[in-house]
């Protein structure tokens, strides 16, 4: 025989009216499982409503169907709010038990630098190289041939005064052939004798001069060499490469002043200063009052040289020039003395 | 060069201050040091030329006189006076109490205040030059020229402006008052006063008196006499004393003091001989004897040499040419008769004498530059003319001058398309001309393109027409030049490996913690005796003529310098300390340049950091060291191999050498304790050494991609008992043969309880990874037991239990 069920068996208000006092009731995330299993699980109170509903007539079925499922809805929802603010109660707890002190230091982990000098090495290098020119290096120990002959300055040449040299105790035909080169200069030859123009190289190295050091002279230099030769080049690029190197370097609102000078290996020679950046030109210590600093000699390669690396000095045209890596560094972060750098003390070298 | 602006205005008129003239010195090559002010300290109210009316005994002190001075006041003073030269009659520098003056006994700058010199009242000073600053000299007081106003401020009369000059080596010209005013000339508008040199001659003629032969003509290119009788030997006027030591010399008597004078005025050196002491009335100009002596002014005994030049008489020398005269030629009160020498030597060969007699003279140094034999004659002139009117001479008539060969003018065709290709502009010809006959050179331009240049006498470093462009260039001056960038091709790239991978290992270093040094390339031969075998001090390079005995050998390897750094440091450091440099070495080679390496040198000591950074009471090790070296290779690309080794100076049983592409590439290593000593430090130090030239080959190019395996490996650990001498590495190596193991990683060893006394317990961490399945338990099984048995049959190794 079949049972009917009727509209009045099934009680949806007191079902709802349990549940939601049952889910008031959870206060916990294993309360409101059992709780979901309870009324909303495959056997639970409302689930069973809902499977009932098939022995309805149609307008019943219907009409409590709808409401079942609305009922099904809105304690779904309301579980789902239950369990959201329960979890959000749970990372506030552990947020809160969870509180570290942000202001300890970090895990010590080993911090290692590089050389000040290797730096501005590199920070000037690279402009040039930005610039499109090469990198290359040479013998630190030079001949005399390449460190003065080839450069124009004979062994009776003046200006052989200007850089005091430090031979290297060997002796040929009556006269020290090695020594400790002076300036990177004699590898714009080097270079030259390898490479036909157009040439652009930049050629950073230690130097050495035999002189008393003192807060801003120093014995053993780091220099960089700049060398550009092709045909149609003249001061006016090599004022503008320079000043170029010089607004990257210091600052793009820098003021360059380009002033004669003398160099045996080059013709016109030029000597570039900046506008003091410590103290806007207006004259300071740093720039011994005058408002410049003189950072680079340079000049157009003397055409004798030029001539003699075969290259046709009628057409061809060079400019070279050179700075100290020191004397940069030292403007650079304010040193004050200069033998602050090879005394490699690490409370100074951790600085940079 | 000193150049007094005062004496300078003699020869140019100057409407521009001293500042201003030094800044366009400066831009057109001739760069000013700084301005010295002469007299900028003097009161102007309290010190002034003062006139000594009488001079009386001080009636309480015998060394003290009494001189009444005007000094231009109402009523003349009367102050106590102790020097020996005041006499009536003279200009002198009086003080007035008020002034400040430096104290002659003290040296310090003090205000004179009126005091009471053994019982006389003295409200004021007759000034020496130290009291004024001028000088050291204290012994007697500044006689002023005759003809000083009395009254005038002294720093209106006798004070001014110095500009220190620094004079390029090219530009003997700048050696004189006469090339600066020159240069002040062009670069202000105006044109240059040329001293007189026209004087009084007697009938009888020089060349009768005296001849002069060049023997040597390539080392003497003109030598100009004048002979003059009658000079008084005495002091010089006082402005030209006063000059002198402007510019620097001391003033000694009128005939040294005018040869000097006409020096510093045209740039030629001059010398002045007594004329009775040179033999045979003549003069030779010759290389000296080997072994030939020569006492010169100086007193200095000179041994000559036969590549020197003298002036010599008949039978001796009596001077070094161009650097300085003979101590018995030298012009004495007893002198009548005086040689005016004025001569043009060799510049190399001045040059080698000086600087092998140690002996840079102020000629010396004007010669080595290269004169003009023209200014000899220029020269010659003044001096004589000075000779006659202030030092009471007579001049015979005319000059001997001996020019074997006369130079000739320099002309230069300078296109106008030259000027535009190394400037960079083409400048208008007016331009180009006013720029040249404003500093003496004669230009005539021929159009289209040509200027014919001619070049001034004393302009002996110009030449080329690139000289001539530096000329035009800098007077119309380097501002004037257009700014351009770089046009035309870009170079090709060159490739430079080495260096490249120096700088990665560097990189590298400074990114695993180390702190780069760099330290001196020179060093002492004690720093490398204690880090090389005796073998290898001998071949040590040198230094002829080093700064000092600390930077004398050229070092072959870097470790004695990092290691003298890390002493350095240490003393002050606790917790781990890790230095590292890279930079060259320099290897003998016989009869050509050294051969340089890249070394990179690492030291570690200490102890290691702990959670807060401070040192722990856990000392670094040896592993701490291969650590840095391995990140250091790993970085490069490059897989070193580590092979247990001896070297010296390390500690045997805790050294490695380091291989890399079946090639040594460095070493690595405990310092043996007692090369740590030797450099001062008491704690253990670990260190390697990498040569990059020879790390280069082992390096490959790019990298070479491995594709990502799709099947997931399997990790299993497991633990050896091996012999305790026998090396992880080759444990390792042998599991990695196994063609399924993709890698085997050591992660722990064991001595001690559970293992047999002379065996140690390894394990490895070993992953086994197939690139065509994943490997199923069986396999791996299979795999390890066949790695167990070639561990067992190859290194007696076996499982753990």
């Amino acid at each position: 025989m079949m049972r009917y069920m009727t509209a009045e068996t099934i009680n949806l208000e007191e079902l709802a009216a349990k549940a939601r006092a049952g889910l008031d009731a959870a206060t916990d995330e294993a309360a409101l499982e059992a709780w979901r299993v309870a009324h909303l699980g495959r056997k639970g109170t409302l689930t069973s409503v809902l499977r009932r509903l098939g022995s309805l007539e149609m307008e019943e079925r219907r009409r409590i169907g709808g409401e079942a499922n609305k009922l099904k809805a809105e304690l779904e929802a309301a579980l789902e709010e239950k369990l959201s603010d329960l979890h959000g109660q749970r990372i506030a707890a552990t947020i809160q038990e969870g509180q570290i002190d942000v202001t300890l230091p970090g895990r010590s982990k080993r911090v290692g630098r590089l050389h000040p000098i290797t730096q501005t090495l590199r920070q000037v290098v690279d402009i040039f190289v930005s610039l499109g020119f090469s990198v290359a290096e040479g013998p630190e120990v030079e001949t005399d041939y390449y460190n003065f002959e080839a450069l124009l300055l004979d062994r009776d040449h003046p200006a052989r005064d200007m850089q005091d040299t430090l031979y290297v105790d060997y002796v040929r035909d009556g006269v020290y052939p090695f020594m400790m080169r002076t300036h990177t200069s004699p590898n714009q030859v080097r270079f030259m004798e390898e490479h036909k123009p157009p040439i652009r190289v930049v050629v950073p190295g230690k130097c050495y001069r035999n002189e008393a050091t003192d807060p801003t002279h120093e014995w053993m230099i780091t220099q960089i060499e700049i060398l550009a030769v092709d045909e149609g080049i003249s001061l006016a690029d090599l004022k503008g490469t320079l000043f170029e190197f010089a607004k990257r370097m210091f600052g793009q609102e820098r003021k360059v002043r380009f002033r004669c000078d003398y160099f045996p290996y080059v013709e016109p020679g030029v000597d570039m200063a900046i506008d003091c950046f410590l103290c806007g030109g207006r004259g300071c210590r740093t720039c011994h009052r005058e408002g410049w600093i003189e950072i680079m000699g340079a000049g157009m390669v003397h055409p004798k040289i030029l001539a003699n690396m075969g290259y046709d000095a009628d057409r061809v045209t060079g400019f070279a020039a050179g700075m100290g890596a020191e004397r940069i560094a030292l403007l650079l972060h304010g040193i004050e003395d200069i033998r602050r750098f090879y005394q490699n003390d690490l409370r100074f070298l951790e600085q940079f | 060069m000193r150049v007094s602006f005062k004496w300078l205005a003699e020869y140019v008129d100057i409407d521009l201050g001293p500042e201003e003239v030094g800044h366009r010195l400066t831009m057109a090559g001739l760069e000013m040091e700084r301005i010295e002010r002469v007299g900028g300290d003097w009161d102007e109210e309290f010190i002034t030329v003062g006139h000594v009316l009488s001079v009386d005994a001080h009636p309480n002190a015998d060394r003290l006189r009494l001189a009444t001075v005007d000094y231009g006041g109402d009523d003349p003073l009367t102050v106590a006076c102790g020097a020996p030269n005041v006499a009536v009659g003279q200009k002198i520098a009086f003080a007035r109490a008020g002034a400040r003056l430096i104290d002659g006994r003290s040296g310090k700058s003090a205000v004179l205040k009126p005091a009471k010199i053994r019982g006389v009242e003295s409200s004021g000073m007759v000034c020496s030059e130290k009291e004024l600053g001028l000088s050291g000299e204290h012994e007697g007081i500044l006689v002023l020229d005759a003809g000083a106003p009395v009254g005038a401020p002294l720093s209106q009369y006798l004070g001014g402006s110095i500009l220190d000059l620094d004079v390029t080596p090219n530009r003997p010209d700048w050696l004189s008052m006469l090339g600066v005013a020159r240069e002040v000339a062009a670069l202000t508008g105006t044109v240059v006063r040329e001293p007189e040199h026209t004087y009084e001659e007697l009938d009888d003629p020089a060349p009768a008196r005296v001849s002069v032969e060049i023997a040597d003509p390539d080392l003497c290119f003109r030598y100009v006499a004048s002979v003059i009788e009658g000079v008084k030997l005495g002091p010089s006027p006082s402005w030209m004393q006063e000059r002198l030591n402007a510019a620097g010399m001391r003033p000694i008597n009128n005939v040294v003091d005018i040869t000097n004078y006409v020096m510093l005025e045209v740039g030629q050196p001059l010398h002045a001989f007594d004329f009775s002491t040179v033999g045979g009335e003549k003069i030779i100009v010759r290389r000296a004897k080997e072994g030939e002596k020569l006492i010169t002014l100086d007193g200095e005994r000179r041994e000559l040499t036969a590549d020197m030049l003298v002036i010599a008489d008949e039978k001796k020398p009596v001077a070094l040419a161009g650097v300085m005269g003979g101590a018995e030629s030298e012009v004495t009160e007893e002198t009548q008769t005086i040689l005016l020498e004025s001569a043009t030597f060799h510049a190399p060969n001045i040059r080698r004498t000086a600087s092998h007699l140690k002996s840079r003279t102020e000629a010396s140094a004007r010669f080595e530059k290269g004169l003009s034999p023209e200014l000899a004659m220029v020269a010659a002139q003044r001096a004589t003319k000075l000779l006659v009117e202030l030092a009471g001479g007579r001049a015979l008539h005319g000059l001997v001058d001996n020019y074997p060969a006369p130079v000739k003018e320099i002309r230069i065709d300078v296109t106008r398309r030259r000027l535009e290709q190394v400037l960079g502009i083409d400048l208008p010809t007016s331009t180009v001309r006013e720029a040249l006959t404003s500093l003496g050179f004669g230009c005539k331009w021929e159009p289209p393109e040509h200027y014919q240049v001619r070049v001034p006498y004393w302009r002996t470093d110009v030449d080329i027409p690139d000289d001539i462009a530096e000329e035009v260039a800098r007077i119309v001056g380097y501002d004037q030049i257009p700014t351009k960038n770089l046009g035309g091709d870009i170079p090709p790239a060159i490739p430079q490996p080495l260096r490249d991978l120096r700088e990665r290992l560097r990189d590298a270093l400074a990114a695993a913690g180390m702190q780069e040094v760099i330290t001196y390339s020179l060093t002492t031969s004690e720093e490398l005796k204690r880090v090389l075998p005796e073998g290898q001090l001998e071949q040590l390079l040198r230094v002829v003529n080093p700064l000092s005995a600390e930077h004398e050998y050229l070092r072959p390897v870097l470790r004695g310098s990092v290691l003298k750094t890390l002493a350095a440091n240490v003393r002050q450091r606790e917790g781990e300390v890790a230095l590292f440099e890279a930079s060259r070495v320099y290897l003998p080679r016989s009869g050509e340049l050294p051969d340089e390496q890249e070394h990179i040198v690492g030291v570690v000591t200490g102890t290691r950091d702990d959670r807060w950074g401070r040192s722990s009471d856990e000392p670094v090790d040896f592993y701490d060291a291969k650590g840095y070296a391995q990140a250091a290779l790993q970085v490069a690309g490059v897989e070193g191999t580590f092979e247990a080794a001896e070297d010296f100076g390390l500690l045997p049983g805790r050294t490695a050498v380091v291989s890399a592409g079946g090639a040594r590439v460095g070493v690595i290593g405990q310092l043996h304790p007692s090369v740590a000593s030797s450099f001062g430090i008491d704690r253990d130090v670990y260190l390697f050494e990498l040569v990059v030239d020879d790390l280069l080959p082992a390096v490959q190019a790019g990298v070479a991609y491995a594709p990502l395996m799709r099947f997931p490996p399997v990790v299993q650990d497991i633990a050896l008992v091996v012999e305790s001498s026998q090396p992880a590495e080759d444990v390792r190596r042998l599991i990695e043969r196994h063609e399924l193991v993709l890698a085997a990683e050591v992660f722990d060893v064991y001595e001690g309880e559970g293992v047999p006394a002379d065996r140690k317990s390894l394990a490895f961490s070993v992953t086994y990874q197939s690139a065509e399945k994943t490997l199923t338990d069986k396999e791996v099984a299979r795999a390890q037991s066949e790695i167990l048995k070639r561990l067992s049959d190859e290194l007696n190794a076996e499982l753990r239990g």
